[in-house]
């Protein structure tokens, strides 16, 4: 399908929107009416048609959107982009993965043209035809990872695999559920973790680890994450709590359906060849509640999941204050009828909601 | 991660003998598509179809690695061996379909290092030829110092010297000639990283000599693949599976789980990625430990790595 991009915000006036279309594709995270926390990882390796896990890099109606979005997060703040001399190659690695993912993906929308080292990247959404030649940063206006990041939906950790570890050594990162490349840069795995609280956690990192430091070539994976968000904000970092941080003390009553949004994080991991480095775009998604409950299942569900879920979860994601109004809004949507199994919407079977 | 992994279909488009042990073999995608590019010093796993008996060998990728039309492996005939290399010398011939699996690294280059010694035996120097060419492309220093039996032994020696005079020594034992090991190790510029791939002694002189002379480990880089030993045929009961299987002698555990059908991981298949270990459930008699994976509490009777690792006894039950 040819997909209509919004022109839309995702601060000030926030006039980000879903279409249907989009509603309808949107990555639910809860495959049954509770939620426990895994690490829940699986092939990447396509999905049902339309959906987002179809293709290696998702394309929606929010891209020229959030990529102007990402210019102006850049332009206050450079230091979001950062990328240690080492890592170049690994660069030119991900520059060529989007570049040919893309390319054989939507067709219609970017082109690659290669000849020997002589590449011509047409990207027609965004207005870009730039002719380069590979592995020459200089003739490109960016280093290559910020060059195709500030093209491509996501956030970007790449890292560094040597030592038995994974280093965040470069990253393009704008979109990010609170937590910061400035800081981060140049860490180790469980630096980037710390504080890890609890003993018993700490198993879960090292069986995480164990398994990223074995992603291969050809063989990408990939993880859901979720936490909840006031307004439409992509960018909810640590630097900016200040402005974002007190969104959550406006919530009412009467806003909050409009206000409250559910934020999906499709997280990916891709071994890079030449570099044998590791990326991990960090893809999010937001739904607000009242999109949301469109779809009865879905209504249904998160009503008991965020009802259900333990305190230091709530806590933990951020949104324990406002929990009470988001379940009083969300109530009028359960009425306690059971729902499939698995995150699909299931529109023409499952029952309408029963006032 | 396993036998689900991705696999490239080749044809052999070259198959060049460099002397009595040693031969080239080139490949190119099947239909003609571009290979994946990969990192110096990764390797691949060779299956080869041998009458009814699927062979699967791994070798380090020694072309260009940022050359997309052709990948390159040089296999020395192990006479000794269990038949991978002695078949593909004598049976697979220009124009044969194979299948290889997708390249996988466990002996990067470290990017961050200021300058890579690298130290080769035998047909250890294959990693090298593509780190080598990497490096050129990327810009690094690096030093090879590379010790062969012979002139006519030295596969490689010849266009390695001749591309790079300056940094690359051969050390012949032919001619009495060994690696100033320790002189080496003593003299090199913080930052400098070492690896070595060769035959194990050498690997155990360059690890201790390095140890011994204050070498962060994290600076000291090795490979070694080890083949799969021959010994006694044993049962193993697959608790997951339900099935019992019986590993042949010339067979390691891991082929004897493929060959009955059993989704079993594995990356390198010898010993040293730790994707095949397994949980052993119970057992009565001797594990034969012959990895490099294992910590050596690890190897108290809990967990086995099927790819090189065999078992003598009345009973075993493996979490497979
Ligand atoms: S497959 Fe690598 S250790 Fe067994």
């Amino acid at each position: 399908m040819t997909i209509q991009f919004n022109d839309e915000t995702f601060r000030d006036d926030y006039t980000f929107r879903n279409s249907e279309w989009a509603i309808r594709r949107f990555p639910f995270p809860f495959h049954e009416d509770s939620y426990m926390y895994s690490v829940n990882m699986e092939r990447h390796r396509g999905g049902p048609e339309g959906s987002v896990y179809e293709k290696r890099f998702d394309v929606d109606e929010h891209y020229i959107s959030e990529m102007r979005d990402r210019a102006q997060v850049l332009a206050d703040d450079p230091l979001r982009c950062q990328s240690l001399p080492h890592m170049t190659l690994a660069g030119w690695d991900l520059l060529e993965l989007i570049m040919v993912s893309k390319s054989e993906d939507y067709p219609d929308l970017f082109e690659l043209h290669r000849d020997g080292a002589t590449w011509r990247w047409v990207n027609k959404p965004l207005g870009i035809d730039d002719t380069f030649t590979f592995m020459d940063e200089s003739s490109l206006p960016y280093g290559p990872m910020e060059y195709i990041t500030r093209q491509t939906q996501g956030d970007f950790a790449v890292l560094d695999q040597r030592e038995n570890n994974l280093w965040m050594d470069a990253g393009m990162v704008t979109t990010q559920a609170d937590w910061s490349l400035d800081f981060d840069i140049g860490m180790n795995f469980f630096e980037w973790h710390a504080p890890v609280p609890m003993a018993h956690e700490m198993g879960v990192f090292k069986r995480a680890l164990k398994f990223l430091l074995n992603v291969q070539q050809g063989s990408p994976a990939r993880r859901l994450n979720w936490t909840m968000t006031v307004n439409p904000l992509l960018d909810t970092s640590p630097e900016n709590y200040h402005k974002w941080g007190i969104q959550k003390t406006m919530l009412t009553p009467e806003n909050v359906g409009r206000k409250q949004h559910l934020r999906v994080e499709l997280q990916t991991f891709f071994r890079l060849p030449r570099s044998n480095a590791l990326v991990f775009p960090i893809r999010c998604y937001l739904i607000a509640l009242e999109d949301l409950v469109t779809v009865p299942k879905w209504g249904r569900r998160l009503h008991r999941v965020i009802r259900d879920l333990p305190e230091e979860l709530a806590t933990y994601k951020g949104f324990i204050d406002n929990r009470p109004m988001i379940l009083d809004y969300l109530s009028q949507y359960d009425d306690g009828q059971t729902t499939s199994p698995g995150i699909w919407p299931d529109l023409d079977t499952e029952p309408p909601l029963r006032r | 991660m396993s036998a689900g992994l991705e696999k490239l279909p080749v044809i052999v488009t070259a198959k060049v003998k460099l002397n009595d042990l040693v031969t080239r073999f080139e490949f190119a995608h099947a239909s003609g598509k571009a290979l994946p590019p990969f990192s110096g010093g990764a390797h691949t796993v060779v299956e080869m179809q041998d009458g009814a008996k699927t062979r699967l060998n791994p070798y380090s990728l020694m072309s260009d690695p940022m050359d997309p039309t052709q990948y390159a492996i040089s296999v020395r005939r192990d006479a000794a061996g269990r038949g991978g290399s002695v078949f593909l010398h004598d049976k697979v011939q220009v124009g044969d379909k194979l299948m290889l699996g997708m390249p996988v690294n466990l002996f990067a280059l470290d990017l961050t290092a200021r300058k890579h010694l690298m130290i080769a035996g035998g047909i250890g120097i294959t990693p090298f030829v593509a780190q080598i060419k990497q490096l050129q492309t990327t810009g690094g220093a690096f030093e090879l110092h590379y010790s062969a039996r012979s002139q006519a032994l030295a596969s490689y020696a010849d266009d390695l010297r001749a591309a790079h005079p300056k940094r690359v020594n051969l050390y012949l034992d032919d001619q009495n000639q060994q690696i100033p090991l320790e002189r080496l190790l003593s003299g090199q510029p913080p930052g400098t990283h070492v690896y070595v791939c060769g035959p194990r002694g050498m690997i155990d002189w360059v690890l201790a000599t390095a140890e011994r002379l204050g070498w962060p480990p994290e600076a000291v880089h090795s490979e070694e693949f080890l083949a799969p030993q021959s010994g006694k045929p044993f049962t193993v009961d697959l608790a997951q599976t339900g099935k019992t299987i019986t590993v042949g002698e010339h067979e390691s555990l891991l082929e004897a789980m493929e060959r009955e059908g059993v989704d079993a991981p594995y990356l390198c298949r010898g010993g040293a990625c730790g994707q095949c270990e397994t949980r052993v459930i119970a057992h009565d008699g001797t594990l034969q430990h012959n990895d490099h994976w294992l910590e050596d509490d690890e190897r108290d009777g809990s967990k086995i790595m099927p790819c090189v690792s065999r078992f003598e006894g009345s009973r075993l039950v493996l979490d497979r």
